[in-house]
Order: structure tokens, then C-alpha cells, then sequence
């Protein structure tokens, strides 16, 4: 028992150290990420760019698992920032891939891993299809995904 | 209080959940911070020479961070011709001690628990948990308190849409006993590696199908697979657009020391951005 009380005093210290680190750390810049993509990512191109289909099922992509956070419309939400901002616009297919793949765990976006590689890259070919917001507001938005099963 | 949690649970949106098809193992994918996942997990154990049962446990999922997850469990069981008893809870978190992702993805987990003897949700296979442990009547394992640290060392992969996870698995009771040890392995695959283009509920890509193995290996004073219980089992996981995800596994134990048949089920439900702003 005395075992049981000890064990619970060092849980609680581990969850108090824990959040004192999360605390402690220096808000990072939102688009700091984008500068650590090492050259060999930044080169990869995008296997589905010409893939007909891939901007519509990264927008369904999109809104499944970005939104959330990035907005509905990219344009920043509650917890990320604008991915229509132009350091994003002008990254990298592979560079974009590589945040989504790796995340930026630090600042709070988890890993997409999870996602198959293919996902990925279809939600990169979304996002590259979005333009800056100034382009936005004067181009046509993607089409919605249509109805199915 | 209770109307007002209630309330602020339900205000939160539902999230689209990508969950992974395992019961036993853990791979490297934590939950999503802020976010609160509820599941619900049955399990039915057939026992020979004894009283089959029906297992489960109430889950809580609270991603704090991107880097650790905290998770509480509450176990229960009703076993054949005997009673329906509520055997305990369990508090586990996980940490990912690395920012970035790599071949073989490390994750540290803790777990504390405070069961009884009566436990049977078999959310970890370890030391030389047997089938004989299921005969006894709930009465007589309820008095056996289980007060355990767990902790597992998570390895976990993501190769060509493929997951592929080990977890290896050490018990301190924390009484006087000796360490027990248990492994966990699996893979797993979505059927689709592509989306398609609609919104969907039956397609492909949101099937999630894999196997686990698990097993006891043992203790610190007789290691190895000698008076264990070892499990094979395909796992299936089904991730709905309202949140909402489904898993099912048919066991079947693989030495004459393991129950002959499992069956789990699990439903969970995905509630993003919970307390977060």
C-alpha cells in the first residue's frame, strides 16, 4: 500500500514536470517548420500533381483532419495557422509533405503518419491548389467533393 | 456539475477519428491534442472447465499535447453462473519522446492500476497469465488486490501504408512479486491507400485490417514461454465520417495454457478540441 501512495506521488510529479516543459517552451513561429524540411524532402515531387482527382479527395482529406485546427478554408483556424499565407503557397510539394508527415510536435500538430503516404500527398496537392488568400479571393475554389456512397 | 460536463461534452464537435485497429497493441500515433475520445471495448472470453465471460472496460482518451497522451480505464465483468462485478481502474500515459518521425518510432508508456483478481478485460498478456486464472469465482479472485506499474517500451513503423508495431511489456505488482514480462506484435494496413474523391462511409480507405500476437513471456524468477498464454488475432477497424469508429477481433489462444476463443468489440466516439482554444 505505502508501495501504491508513492507510485501515484511520482505520476503526479512526471504530469507536473510535463507540463512545466510544455509551459517553459518558446512559442514557435508558425511557419518555422517549413525552414528544417532537409533538401532531399524539399526535392521530392508530387506523385499525383496530374492525378485528376487528388485536389478533391485532399480537399475531403482537408476537412476531415486539417480543418479542425488550420480552418475550414485554410485561411487559419483556432489552432493553426494560414496555410494559404505565401510560405506556404511557395514551398515545396515535398516540403509541405514533409510537415504533414512529421508535424511539428513541439508546437502541437501531431504526426501524420497514420495517414498513407498516398493521403498525404493528395492533401498536398490541395494545398498547393489553394493559392495566398489575395489569389483566393479572385480565383475559383476547388470543387466539392461529390456525393457517393 | 455533472449536467454542465455533460453539456460542454456534447458542445464539442465530433472529429473524424482515424483509429487504429488494435486491442492489445499500441503503436506510435497518439491522440490528437485537445481531443477526447470515449470507447467502450466488450470482451468475450470462452473458458474450458470453467465459466465463459463478458469483459469491459470504459475508455477515456485525452490527448494533452502532441507528445503525450493520458488515458483512464474502468473495468468491469459478468461471468457465467457467477456475478457482475466492477474489477477496477487503470491509468495510463504515453510520451513521444521524439519530435519527428523515423524508421522505428519510440513511445514510452506507464500505466498504473488498481484492480482485483476478478479483471478480465486482458488488455495485456503478461508473466504466466493462464487459462486455470478463469476458473476461479469472482468472489474468491476479488480478493486478490492488484495494485501494478506497467510499463511497455512502444516501437512502431509505418512502411508502404503498412504499421507495424512491438510492444514489450514489463509488470510490477507492487507487493512483494516478482517483474512480469509480455510482448505485443502486429501490423496493419488501411484497404485503400488512396482516397477516393466522394464522401463515403463503406469505401475502402476507411477499413483498417491487421493481426496482433500476444503473450506472456514470463517472469524475473522463470522467464521465457513456459506456463504462458499466447494469442493470435486478426483485428478489423472501421472509421465512420460521424466520428464514430468501430473494431472487431475473434482471438483464438494458441497453447493449451490460453482461453480457446476471445471476441472483442470496441466502439469509440471522437470529440475534438475539448477544453482547448
Amino acid at each position: 500500500m505505502k508501495y501504491a501512495g508513492a507510485i501515484a506521488a511520482a505520476v503526479m510529479l512526471l504530469f507536473a514536470g510535463s507540463a512545466a516543459v510544455a509551459r517553459k517552451k518558446e512559442p514557435s513561429k508558425p511557419y518555422a517548420q517549413l525552414g528544417q524540411v532537409p533538401e532531399d524532402a524539399q526535392a521530392r515531387s508530387n506523385p499525383l500533381e496530374h492525378d485528376p482527382d487528388a485536389i478533391v479527395a485532399g480537399k475531403k482529406l482537408y476537412a476531415r483532419h486539417c480543418a479542425e485546427c488550420h480552418g475550414a478554408t485554410a485561411e487559419s483556424g483556432r489552432k493553426g495557422p494560414s496555410l494559404r499565407a505565401p510560405e506556404v503557397q511557395t514551398a515545396s510539394a515535398g516540403a509541405l509533405f514533409w510537415v504533414i508527415t512529421n508535424g511539428n510536435v513541439r508546437a502541437g500538430m501531431p504526426v501524420w503518419s497514420k495517414l498513407p503516404e498516398a493521403q498525404r500527398w493528395q492533401i498536398t496537392t490541395y494545398l498547393n491548389s489553394l493559392g495566398t488568400a489575395a489569389e483566393a479571393s479572385t480565383a475559383p475554389p476547388a470543387p466539392d467533393p461529390v456525393p457517393g456512397r | 456539475m455533472v449536467p454542465a460536463v455533460i453539456a460542454v461534452i456534447f458542445a464539442a464537435a465530433g472529429a473524424w477519428a482515424q483509429e487504429r485497429p488494435y486491442f492489445v497493441i499500441y503503436d506510435h500515433y497518439l491522440e490528437e491534442p485537445g481531443a477526447l475520445e470515449v470507447g467502450f471495448n466488450p470482451t468475450f472470453g470462452s473458458v474450458d472447465d470453467g465459466n465463459d465471460f463478458l469483459a469491459a472496460s470504459l475508455e477515456l482518451e485525452y490527448g494533452a499535447t502532441a507528445w503525450w497522451t493520458t488515458e483512464l480505464y474502468l473495468d468491469g465483468q459478468h461471468t457465467e453462473n457467477d456475478s457482475t462485478v466492477f474489477t477496477g481502474f487503470r491509468w495510463e500515459n504515453r510520451f513521444r519522446p521524439l519530435e519527428r518521425e523515423h524508421a522505428i518510432n519510440p513511445i514510452l508508456y506507464v500505466e498504473y492500476e488498481d484492480v482485483t483478481g476478478a479483471d478480465k478485460v486482458m488488455s495485456a498478456v503478461v508473466g504466466h497469465d493462464v487459462a486455470a486464472d478463469f476458473t476461479e469465482s469472482n468472489s474468491e479472485l476479488a480478493e486478490e488486490v492488484e495494485r501494478e506499474l506497467e510499463l511497455k517500451l512502444i516501437l512502431s513503423s509505418a512502411v508502404r501504408g503498412w504499421n507495424i508495431s512491438e510492444n514489450f511489456i514489463a509488470v510490477k505488482n507492487l507487493t512483494n512479486e516478482p517483474w512480469e514480462f509480455g510482448y505485443a506484435i502486429g501490423a496493419s494496413r488501411p484497404l485503400a491507400l488512396k482516397a477516393s474523391p466522394e464522401p463515403c462511409s463503406f469505401c475502402a480507405e476507411n477499413f483498417i485490417a491487421g493481426i496482433e500476437m500476444y503473450g506472456g513471456l514470463g517472469d524475473t524468477e522463470q522467464f521465457g514461454l513456459s506456463d504462458t498464454s499466447q494469442y493470435l488475432a486478426p483485428v478489423l477497424a472501421w472509421n465512420l465520417p460521424s466520428a464514430l469508429s468501430l473494431k472487431l477481433s475473434p482471438g483464438w489462444g494458441l497453447n493449451d495454457d490460453s482461453l480457446p476463443f476471445l471476441l472483442r468489440f470496441g466502439i469509440s466516439f471522437e470529440f475534438s478540441s475539448l477544453g482547448r482554444r
